[in-house]
């Protein structure tokens, strides 16, 4: 007790130098000129930060804010202009859009993958058909050595367990990604409990955030449940390879995210989804995540500055998204984006 | 010099003005306190009207929270936020008022005091003083409890008490599986685990108020039930605890209180799964953990069906406290009848 209560002030003392000492790098830098504040996905948080943060450690003048506040609230946000940029994991519905006062300008700045990730001890390789994996998200496939997995996974032992499904318990993109892509392989899927962000499942306990999933899944033998890749990356989980539209079997990396994202078909306004990618080498789960800027910003200053971080974004910042567990955006797609970063003025 | 020199005289002006405006700021702030209170369960019910005149009183007693079919309701996070609420309050009253006795008839003290005397050293000036010492250890260890982050509870009981209670639970089910508190299985997350953590959530306000009110048991009280040779477990139980007991239920009803708002931790432990069952192992959400879930994504019209659970929240958090506030009324009236 005593050991303990002489070491705290100890750590108080620490932490407060720890803050003194990064508080004193800041104001010894310049004083901010332009400064973003944006808000919204969760999802593309990791890879935004880094962005903005390489960004401003560039350039002295300019601070960029990102916040992780969910893809709702990023969109309300930017209704509200209480942002200079929004960020959201759904895009935004034409509603939405009609409601922006100086019009709004999405743009698909990075792209992931979101994949299966199980806890079957020994088992090191799973592949799943898509009535597996939709019987399984359904309640209708219930232990690991159904004849619908079985049939896929000739010499794997599977245990004669239940499946403990684990979905999120919150509201978010990834989930709304997750059921579009089994509303458009499964009609029962689309009836009930169909595309949402906060579905009502029908099965599995349910856990806040990617990182409560990786964790009751880690320690739920037995367990399968639907992280973005980064998580299951990260953590070294196992990814289950999944049956896409051609019949193929495809494990979940970069080039076969790439080539499902490549089957979006972007919209004028950039918004375009993948839910059933048809190519044969393409994963099947795989979206793009949206930063919202407004056509006409009340400040010529920051909407140059903001052109500048989205060029930056395209270009050199895609070169960080492989190794944080993102997909770089393809070529095409770029260029596409890129020459509708002039409309944000 | 003059020989009548007054040494009380009238307050000086300034003494005047610093009464009044201390009088004045305590009185503002105490009627501040309360105007907050108000104001937030007025924004909150706000918020709530447009959707309590939507879906009315269905919203309390449906069992569905379907966005896709639109429709909501909120009962099975009422039974969760009640069911687990009262577990835990039934475990952690149990562990808390036992501490609560240890710690305040010095048991603890004692035990250490007969150690030092086989070793003869009870009147040593450094070792004398251990017996106290080892007793406020004790007392701040389990009051450390209290500040210790909710989320750092879930992820113990992720990590550590899921696992541990998983194998036994399944075995309660496999042999006892009629029971219909073992009717389900303990996949990962559930009821039980989130009960244990919960009820040692609440444990540091339960001791820490009930230890107070059996120290204010005044001694001679004591001293009369010794002198009328009654035992030291027969004067615990019947004498100290119940004089005490005003103050123990205070205790009580103020950790209820907590465990009914209580949200991280049960959003992380308890599963999040709409479904209203007895069973200890199923899963289960509150309204708390709802909240806390669909917040972030809300749009618009989410906050509103929000705000209406919130309000139940904010009801039954209400409820229970006038209870408890009525109890201890009526409880205070019989001890000081006794004590007459």
């Amino acid at each position: 007790m005593r050991v303990f209560l002489s070491s705290l002030p100890a750590a108080v003392l620490l932490a407060t130098v720890g803050l003194m000492s990064s508080g004193g790098t800041a104001s010894s830098e310049e004083p901010a000129d332009v400064r973003l504040q944006g808000a919204g996905a969760s999802f593309p948080f990791p890879i935004y930060s880094k962005w903005f943060k390489v960004y401003s450690d560039a350039h002295q003048n300019v601070e960029i804010d990102y916040q992780s506040v969910g893809s709702g609230a990023g969109v309300e946000n930017f209704i509200d202009n209480t942002v200079d940029f929004g960020a959201s994991d759904k895009a935004m519905t034409p509603d939405e859009i009609a409601r922006v006062k100086g019009g709004a300008q999405l743009l698909p700045l990075t792209a992931g993958n979101i994949v299966l990730t199980y806890n079957l001890p020994g088992v090191k390789e799973l592949k799943l058909s898509r009535e597996a994996y939709a019987g399984i998200f359904l309640g209708k496939v219930k232990t690991w050595n159904d004849p619908a997995i079985a049939k896929t996974n000739d010499g794997v032992k599977l245990p004669d367990s239940a499946i403990n499904v684990v979905v999120r318990a919150d509201g978010s993109g990834t989930s709304f990604v997750f059921t579009q892509h089994l509303s458009a392989i499964s009609k029962e899927f689309a009836k009930s409990p169909g595309t949402n962000d906060m579905p009502a499942w029908p099965v599995g306990t349910r856990s806040k955030g990617n990182e409560g999933v990786t964790a009751s899944i880690q320690t739920t033998p037995g367990s399968i449940g639907y992280v973005e890749f980064a998580y299951a990356m990260t953590q070294k989980m196992p990814m289950a390879q999944l049956e896409n539209k051609s019949g193929a079997f495809v494990a979940p990396s970069t080039a076969s995210g790439q080539a499902a994202i490549a089957s979006a078909t972007l919209a004028e306004n950039l918004i375009g989804w993948a839910p059933d990618p048809p190519a044969k080498e393409a994963y099947p789960i795989a979206t793009f995540t949206w930063l919202l800027s407004y056509k006409k910003n009340a400040d010529p200053k920051k909407a140059e500055v903001l052109r500048d971080v989205l060029i930056y974004c395209l270009t050199d910042g895609q070169k960080e998204s492989e190794a944080l567990g993102y997909l770089p955006l393809p070529e095409a797609v770029a260029a596409k984006v890129k020459a509708a970063v002039q409309n944000v003025q | 010099m003059p020989v009548d020199i007054q040494i009380s005289q009238p307050p000086s002006r300034v003494q005047t003005l610093t009464n009044t405006l201390f009088r004045a700021f305590c009185y503002g702030f105490a009627w501040l306190t309360l105007a907050i209170g108000l104001f937030i369960v007025l924004k909150i019910v706000i918020a709530a009207l447009p959707a309590i005149q939507q879906y009315g009183f269905g919203f309390l007693t449906g069992q569905v929270w379907d966005p896709h079919k639109n429709i909501y309701s909120i009962l099975p996070e009422i039974w969760g936020t009640l069911y687990s609420s009262v577990f835990a309050l039934i475990l952690g009253t149990a562990f808390g008022l036992a501490a609560a006795i240890f710690l305040a008839e010095g048991f603890v003290a004692d035990a250490v005091f007969a150690l030092l005397r086989t070793v003869k050293l009870q009147s040593h000036p450094v070792w004398g003083k251990l017996p106290r010492q080892v007793d406020d250890l004790f007392l701040n260890l389990i009051e450390l409890l209290a500040a210790i982050p909710s989320v750092v509870y879930g992820l113990w009981g992720l990590f550590v008490v899921i696992p541990l209670v998983r194998p036994a639970c399944n075995w309660l089910h496999a042999q006892l599986g009629w029971i219909p508190l073992f009717g389900t299985d303990l996949s990962g997350p559930g009821m039980l685990p989130a009960v244990i953590v919960l009820s040692i959530m609440i444990l540091p306000t339960i001791t820490a108020v009930a230890r107070g009110a059996l120290v204010a048991v005044p001694s001679k009280l004591r001293m009369a039930a010794y002198g009328l040779g009654a035992t030291r477990w027969e004067t615990i139980l019947a004498v100290t605890a119940p004089s005490a007991s005003r103050g123990i239920l205070g205790g009580v009803v103020l950790a209820f209180g907590r465990a009914l708002g209580e949200t991280m931790a049960l959003a992380m432990l308890l599963g999040n799964q709409n479904t209203i069952s007895i069973s200890l192992f199923s899963p289960a959400n509150t309204l708390a953990a709802l909240l806390a879930n669909a917040f972030p994504e809300a749009g618009p019209k989410d906050v509103g069906r929000l705000m209406y659970a919130a309000t139940a929240l904010l009801v039954i958090t209400l409820v229970v406290n006038a209870a408890g506030a009525f109890i201890i009324q009526s409880t205070s009236v019989d001890q000081e009848g006794e004590k007459s």
